[in-house]
């Protein structure tokens, strides 16, 4: 158990979180729409979500415009990648050392 | 602190959602056995009725005359092909509604994408050819570019796909090789396996 909290990262202790980087880690980029319709969530805490994730530099952003509407896309990182990756190892772990 | 069974959750959850935004889950397996089904209806007419000779049609490869019924054959190619096309379209709709998400969505556009890219460069090919008078490799090479369609668009939905096409574009390479049994390759590619799959596929997924 002990083990497994040091793998873990803090980041990720929230499902919302966790969701975000799982949807980033098998798309290239997504947008704010796209991620707020899979997860079902608000607009803000989306958003506060994706603050402290990029606050970690887990992920990134990428600003543009699609004709006048501002498109906020948003991408996993190296570290972001290396982090979710140990965080689902830690798991499997876990998982495995309780059955 | 979490106990085991919010972690599995978690991991259920997040499988889920890899799964829905870098997938197009909406395919049905209904509208692969209607397709399979129009197909081989439209071969039986084709055969039966409209009397197909595979060898006079593949001897315009070497510049004989076209057969008389060649707008026969065609308008029953694309009657099947609107038919199929459009119960796909239909029940993907449904199973998308069912699903409680938008048809229309980043996924379902780059499954479009790769699957159309080489199913309309295969159409328009086939049109040239059928202009041309050319019509002997027309049925192989509907195989082939609707297979390789499908392996490329099988990455972005349920991975049988990719499986499908490859069959596809085996059976339009033997038809190519024997013109004879040109439009049993078709009948068995566009007709039993879609059937096949589709069955598979409803069984799999949607219940």
């Amino acid at each position: 158990m002990k083990s497994f909290l040091d793998k873990s990262h803090k980041a990720f202790e929230s499902r919302i979180r966790l969701g975000i980087m799982s949807m980033l880690a098998v798309n290239d980029t997504l947008d704010f729409n796209a991620l707020k319709a899979y997860l079902e969530v608000t607009d803000g805490n989306l958003a506060s979500h994706l603050k402290a994730l990029e606050k970690e530099a887990f992920i990134g952003v990428k600003k543009s415009f699609v004709g006048n509407k501002p498109n906020t896309r948003y991408f996993i990182t190296a570290d972001g990648k290396k982090a979710f990756e140990a965080h689902l190892e830690a798991l499997q772990e876990l998982i495995r050392s309780q059955k | 602190m979490k106990k085991e069974q919010d972690y599995l959750q978690d991991i259920s959850e997040m499988r889920s959602l890899m799964e829905r935004s870098s997938k197009f889950l909406s395919l049905s397996g209904l509208a692969g056995v209607l397709a399979g089904i129009y197909a081989l209806a439209g071969a039986y007419v084709a055969w039966q009725i409209l009397v197909f000779d595979p060898l006079a049609t593949y001897a315009t490869v070497e510049g004989a005359l076209i057969p008389a019924e060649l707008e026969s054959f065609v308008l029953l190619g694309v009657l099947v092909l609107v038919f199929a096309v459009g119960s796909a379209g239909i029940l993907s709709q449904k199973n998308s509604h069912k699903r409680k998400e938008k048809l229309w969505n980043p996924v379902t556009r780059r499954f479009l994408m790769h699957l159309l890219l080489p199913l309309v460069s295969g159409g328009i090919l086939v049109l040239i050819l059928i202009r041309q008078g050319s019509i002997g490799l027309v049925l192989p090479l509907t195989l082939i570019f609707y297979g390789l369609a499908l392996f490329s668009a099988g990455k972005f939905t349920f991975g049988e796909i990719t499986s499908l096409g490859a069959i596809q574009v085996a059976l339009g390479l033997l038809a190519a090789w024997n013109p004879t049994v040109g439009l049993l390759c078709w009948a068995i590619g566009f007709g039993l396996a879609h059937i096949v799959y589709g069955i598979f596929m409803h069984y799999r997924y949607e219940r």
